[in-house]
């Protein structure tokens, strides 16, 4: 039973790392405010969800699991609001998006992110 | 009296956030004393919670919660409950916030250090709050219907 636990938690944990470094190499990588905003919200919120599942797995029917439950819950409503927020903000700021075949656009436009 | 630019995810998942993040302010508060935290942990997180409230709605809305007039009253209350305590153990003969000489009737030794270190920390709650919730409000001098988001 407990090696069950150990092995289901460490697979959790991996896919959830995984997916949080998907998040940082897209906030590094992609060339705009709107689609690195896009990477991390998803990916980060999913992760984290990943990896306290995994702590829970880990941890059995105690309280601990339970606080951490209780985070899972908040952390998956708080996160995509939040990005939701300030994708809303920067759109009513009047932030254009990157479109298609645009070195020059990004230079003129989009810097200021 | 809502604006119709304001978005309505924001507005309704910060007003389910709210009670439960001031619900764990006064957690942390008030095991200050047994567990990490504290009084200016707790008192920040309140804080938050009138701020958030305070951001997504408005402040028109948010005096509901907690009055822009609040807040300096709020943390000259929590100073002076802080030096109350401490006058009040010189007082009975020991030194500034020596807990062991601070008087509550019937109640002694560790208990009464424990209770008297809970007072404390609610008066340091109290105070970081009203600071920083007014510290808000002196910054922000806006249009009062209606949200930032």
């Amino acid at each position: 039973m407990s090696e069950i636990q150990s092995i289901a938690a460490m697979i959790l944990i991996s896919i959830g790392t995984f997916f949080l470094f998907v998040g940082s190499w897209g906030i590094v990588r992609l060339p705009d405010f709107y689609s690195r905003t896009h990477a991390v919200s998803l990916s980060d919120t999913m992760g984290i969800i990943l990896v306290l599942g995994g702590l829970m797995v880990y941890e059995g029917f105690t309280l601990q699991s339970a606080k951490l439950f209780i985070a899972i819950v908040f952390m998956a409503l708080a996160g995509p609001t939040g990005s939701h927020a300030i994708a809303r903000a920067a759109f009513r700021a009047g932030l254009k998006p990157l479109f298609s075949g645009g070195r020059k656009e990004k230079e003129t436009d989009a810097t200021g992110t | 009296m809502r604006s119709r630019d304001d978005s309505p995810i924001v507005l309704i998942v910060s007003r389910a956030l709210c009670p439960f993040i001031m619900l764990f302010g006064a957690y942390v508060i008030t095991h200050g004393h047994y567990s990490p935290g504290g009084g200016f942990q707790g008192g920040a997180m309140l804080a938050a919670g009138v701020l958030l409230i305070r951001l997504t709605a408005g402040s028109q809305i948010s005096e509901i919660l907690f009055k822009r007039s609040w807040g300096t009253p709020a943390g000259v209350s929590g100073v002076f409950i802080f030096f109350a305590v401490g006058l009040t153990a010189m007082f009975f003969g020991g030194e500034f916030l020596n807990y062991d000489y601070f008087f509550i009737p019937t109640v002694t030794g560790p208990m009464l250090r424990s209770a008297s270190i809970l007072i404390i920390e609610i008066g340091v709650g109290l105070a970081v709050m009203g600071i920083l919730v007014s510290i808000y409000d002196d910054l922000m001098e806006e249009d009062p219907k209606r949200g930032d988001i």
